[in-house]
Formats: C-alpha cells, sequence, structure tokens
C-alpha cells in the first residue's frame, strides 16, 4: 500500500499566502483585497511586496467583493480574502449579482472554514458555504487538503477566467501532497487502488481518509480513495469509474452533508450509476467552541467516522 | 441648431423611447429613467465622457460609467442605442425573452455599454470604486462615473464604499445621486428618512456640487462639468442631482406612482404627443 509522508504540519491558509506571493512576482495582474484579517490570511509578504496591489477594504465585506468585481474592469485579478462565513453567506447577493452573474474574474479566498476554526465557535464556523457557492453559476468551487495543494491552487487559478472560490482553513494540519504538483481544477487524484469500497473526500477529510484506508486495509477492506479538491465542477467519470468497480462510496467533507460534496457525488451517482452512499459530514447542525481536535471527534470527521460509514456502508451493497 | 437644443431634442427622443418601451411589454420602470434623461443624455452626448462604443469591457482609456440603481435601464438603453452601442431597433426587444435588454441591465447576454449587472440594489459604488481603483494602477487618467438612487442609498454597503473612496482619496470617481426624493413604498421621506444628504457626504470626506434642477440640460452640463474639474484633487466627488421623477410627461410627475408602472395605451399617446418626435423612433 503507497505511503503518504506527513512532511510535518502546517496550516492551509499559509499555503494561499505562499501562492498569492509568488502570484505577486510573477504575474502584475493579481491583486489582493482584505477586509482586516491580514495576519490570518497569511497576506502580509504579497503586501510588503506590492503594497501599490493591495487594498484593505476595513470590515466591509460587501464594497470588498464589490470592489474586486470592479477591478477586473481594467484587467486586473483581484484575490479577495477573508474568512470564509464572511466571504460566503455576509456577501452572498454581491458575489451573486456583481460577480457570477456579471461573470467577473475574481478569485474569493476563504479561510477558516468549517469547524476547524475551533475556539471562536458557531458564528464563525461556516459549514454551508461550499452549497452556497456551488449552487451559483459559473462558479468553480475549491476545497484544498493540505498545505502544498492550496498553494498549487491559489497558482493555478490566476489562470483560470472565471470566478472561483478557494475554500482552506485555520489550524495546522498534515502536509503530504507533492510539492511540485501540477494542480488541475477539476481533476479529482487518485490516491489509492481499491475495490470493495470508494472512499471521496475533500479539504481536511482527505488526510483522515487516507488514514482510514490504512486501517480498512489491515480488516482486509480495500479502499479506492479519491481525492476531490475541484467540487464544481465535478470529476463524474472519476467517480462513476470507481463505483462501477466498488459498488458502494462513503464522502467525507468538513461541511454540512446537506449542499456539499456529497451530494454532489449522490447527484452523479443517481444520474450514472446508483449505489449505497454514507456521508461523513455534519449532520445539518451548527459547530460549537472546543480544539480543532475535539471538534472534528465530536461531530464525526476523522478517519474513525469514515471507518464506521465503510463498515456500514459496505453492509448495504 | 445650438448644441442645448440637440442635446434637449435627443432627451426627448430618449423620453418616446422609455415609453415605448415599457409600455409594449406593460412593465419597467419609465419614473427615475424620466427623470435621469437629461444626465444620461449629457454624459454619452453632451461630451461629459470620452467613450467608446466599439465597446471593449476593459474600458481602457476611455471614462466608465456604472448604473446602480439598475432599474432605471430604459434609459440607460435608449442612451446607448441611440449613441452607437448597438442597433436601435434593438428597443424593441426590452424585457422580451431571448433579448439582450434585460429588465436589469446585465453583461451576462453581452449588450455592448454594460460593464457590470446592477438592478439589486447598492452595489454599483463598490464596482465602480474597484474600476477607479483599476484605473489608477493602469496609469489610465480617466475617470469613472457612477449613478444612484436616493433611495438606494438605503442600502448599507453605499456606506462603506462612500467611506471607503474618501479615505482612500479615490479622485477620479463622480458619483451622482438622483434626488428624486421617491421610492416604490411612497416619498423617501415618508419610507426612511435620510436627512441632509450634502451634510452626509461632506462628513465621511467627499467633495459635494449640489445640482439644483437635474431635469435642465444647461444646469447639468455645468454641473457635470464642474465636477470633472474637482477630480483629481485628494477627494471623490459627489453630485447631488434634484430631479423629478417622470419628468416630461406630466401626468407622471411628482409622484412615485410611476416608478415601476407602464403607461396604457392612452396614457402612451398622452406622453408621446407631450414629447414630439425628434431623431426618428425604433
Amino acid at each position: 500500500m503507497k505511503t503518504y509522508i506527513d512532511t510535518g504540519k502546517k496550516d492551509t491558509r499559509s499555503g494561499f499566502g505562499e501562492g498569492l506571493t509568488e502570484l505577486g512576482r510573477t504575474n502584475p495582474n493579481v491583486v489582493a483585497l482584505c477586509a482586516d484579517l491580514i495576519g490570518s490570511l497569511k497576506m502580509q509578504d504579497f503586501i510588503d511586496e506590492n503594497p501599490e496591489r493591495f487594498f484593505q477594504t476595513g470590515i466591509a465585506e460587501a464594497n470588498m467583493m464589490g470592489m474586486a468585481a470592479g477591478l477586473t474592469i481594467g484587467g486586473k485579478i483581484p484575490f479577495a480574502g477573508t474568512f470564509a462565513n464572511f466571504a460566503t453567506g455576509r456577501v452572498y447577493d454581491q458575489i451573486r449579482q456583481s460577480i457570477a452573474y456579471s461573470g467577473k474574474n475574481v478569485k474569493i479566498c476563504a479561510s477558516h472554514s468549517g469547524v476547524t476554526l475551533g475556539e471562536d465557535g458557531a458564528t464563525h464556523q461556516i459549514l454551508e458555504d461550499i452549497g452556497l457557492m456551488k449552487m451559483l453559476p459559473g462558479m468553480t468551487v475549491i476545497n484544498t487538503c493540505d498545505f502544498n495543494q492550496t498553494k498549487a491552487a491559489t497558482i493555478a487559478i490566476a489562470e483560470h477566467d472565471g470566478p472561483v472560490y478557494l475554500r482552506f482553513g485555520r489550524p495546522k494540519v498534515a502536509n503530504f501532497t507533492a510539492e511540485d504538483q501540477k494542480f488541475e481544477i477539476g481533476k479529482a487524484v487518485h490516491l489509492y487502488e481499491g475495490r470493495d469500497v470508494t472512499i471521496i473526500a475533500t479539504g481536511h477529510l482527505v488526510w483522515e481518509a487516507i488514514q482510514a484506508a490504512q486501517k480498512l486495509s489491515e480488516k482486509g477492506i480495500s479502499a479506492d480513495v479519491i481525492n476531490i479538491h475541484t467540487i464544481k465542477p465535478l470529476d463524474e467519470k472519476a467517480i462513476i469509474d470507481s463505483v462501477k468497480k466498488t459498488g458502494c462510496v462513503v464522502t467525507a467533507e468538513e461541511h454540512n452533508f446537506l449542499g456539499g460534496l456529497g451530494e454532489s457525488v449522490a447527484r452523479t451517482l443517481a444520474e450514472h450509476n446508483p449505489a449505497p452512499q454514507e456521508f461523513v459530514a455534519t449532520q445539518d447542525t451548527f459547530g460549537e467552541s472546543g480544539t480543532p481536535d475535539q471538534l472534528m471527534e465530536k461531530y464525526g470527521l476523522n478517519a474513525e467516522a469514515i471507518i464506521k460509514a465503510t463498515e456500514k456502508v459496505l453492509k448495504r451493497k | 441648431m445650438s448644441k442645448i437644443k440637440e442635446l434637449e431634442d435627443f432627451a426627448t427622443q430618449v423620453r418616446r423611447d422609455i415609453l415605448r418601451q415599457v409600455h409594449k411589454v406593460n412593465s419597467g420602470h419609465p419614473g427615475g429613467s424620466l427623470g435621469c434623461t437629461e444626465f444620461f443624455t449629457a454624459l454619452y452626448q453632451g461630451g461629459i465622457m470620452e467613450h467608446n462604443p466599439e465597446f471593449n469591457m476593459d474600458g481602457k482609456e476611455e471614462d466608465l460609467f456604472f448604473l446602480s440603481n439598475g432599474h432605471i435601464s430604459p434609459v440607460f438603453y435608449s442612451t446607448l442605442a441611440r449613441s452607437g452601442y448597438f442597433p436601435v431597433d434593438e428597443l424593441n426587444t426590452f424585457r422580451l425573452i431571448n433579448s439582450r435588454l434585460q429588465g436589469h441591465p446585465t453583461t451576462h447576454e453581452g449588450l455592448p455599454g454594460i460593464r457590470v449587472a446592477s438592478g439589486s440594489l447598492g452595489q454599483g459604488m463598490s464596482v465602480a470604486l474597484g474600476a477607479a481603483q483599476a484605473k489608477k494602477l493602469n496609469k489610465d487618467n480617466h475617470l469613472v462615473f457612477a449613478l444612484l438612487g436616493d433611495g438606494e442609498l438605503q442600502e448599507g454597503q453605499n456606506w462603506e464604499a462612500i467611506m471607503y473612496a474618501a479615505g482612500n482619496k479615490v479622485d477620479n470617481l463622480i458619483a451622482t445621486v438622483d434626488l428624486n426624493g421617491q421610492q416604490i413604498d411612497g416619498s423617501t421621506e415618508t419610507v426612511l428618512p435620510m436627512g441632509n444628504m450634502k451634510a452626509k457626504f461632506e462628513a465621511f470626506g467627499w467633495d459635494v456640487i449640489e445640482l439644483e434642477d437635474g431635469n435642465n440640460m444647461q444646469q447639468v452640463l455645468d454641473g457635470l462639468n464642474e465636477a470633472k474639474s474637482r477630480t483629481g484633487k485628494g477627494k471623490p466627488v459627489c453630485v447631488l442631482m434634484t430631479t423629478v421623477m417622470g419628468n416630461g410627461v406630466d401626468f407622471m410627475m411628482h409622484t412615485h406612482a410611476w416608478h415601476g408602472k407602464a403607461p396604457n395605451d392612452e396614457q402612451l399617446e398622452t406622453g408621446l404627443a407631450q414629447n414630439p418626435e425628434t431623431l426618428g423612433d425604433y
């Protein structure tokens, strides 16, 4: 079984910060905006190197999204950063009208998504953002799993012409994808070949899926594991091909089971290859204060939860 | 013919176009459109804006205009069509299925002259701000214009943008507020009194010009030229333009009743008779 090595825990938001800094050096059209969260979004290096290309909007996310839309008129590629909650729900109509419907080339960069934001609690832990964003026509939705992938994704989305929602997080997590990876929007990453069950994970749950697959292997269960970093457009072929082979699927995400990756997978399978599915996700609930690990355990978002879901789905085959 | 008379004739034809567009589909917003006819004429025909009907979304090396109160699309469409952005006959398709002339303006169908969708109120000023900042980055000395409704200023996003523009010395931006004192549910005074608009903008750090009669072509030209002369001096410029909703059609004036209502056949004839054909109907 292939071994994925954690090269040292790092936060995905720092991957965003490094990617943005690199873009600042390589693409003169890239500009950045932030609504009073520079430190949290790791944007300081970009700002130090390109002060004229940075726009501090203050605590005014609606204006930030509108300004980002306006900056595209004149050829700029704006990266607008704030917490996922304030980058989606708070400004949904601004994104809908001024960015998505208007077809503007804005990159919405959302940190601190999900319960792993931790102690700040439910006011800041959005678990609905993937659903909100994937419903917008023309919006690309990406949820990266580690530092290296987030950095690669940040750089890649600058080359994509159109609005993108890039979702990442706060805690330091395993960094296991290749440093020199080529990030292809809409292309699934196959982590393990298996025959008994398909495990499809996104974001922080990808590392948990790897841990789960290794433990399942010890129990004689062979898991096909797919890292879906792009929830929209979804790599439907990778999903269908895998489930045709395994006959059942477990989806895993740090998001409500309503509106998330699991629903996108279920819709794809319902249309092309119906199969039993279990959802590792929050169950239509808000989060709460706690450490990231405590919250992932309490809300059933870890390797153990994936193993339990796998055992359950296997019985439904 | 004097330049003013030419512009007034253009505005009269635009009024006819507004009435005919909304009458045909029995929907749309004639009141605010009629009130802003002189403003649009001045921008696109009166030499206020340097603009290119060979439309390019990026709009480099030209002045840009953003309509935030998108519901007054009939005046925008007529002005753009008659300024060469798209065929005048296309006004026939206003609000019809498969049209580029959607109820509220959009980039989605590729209509030349539109740079952002608007209709959900309160968003245009922020977009104009971003475009103005892009012009500065591009070392493009042209200006960005925006039009907002007065009722629209009840949306909080405007005040985020107003604060940002002054705090960051966005002095290549001229935002005009259409002070017609009306909104859907009644007068702005009865729906939500907004107090002293001039004092509010000045308190936020803007350079404010009061344009007393936004339906007088000469005054509109003078006011907007004065606004242009005040750009580049470290402050965003606001033009508080008092207009009469429904201006030019007597039974539509001084009331909010025609905010979003189309005239019937008889009312159309009355309105058209008050605005005789000048450039030719589409």
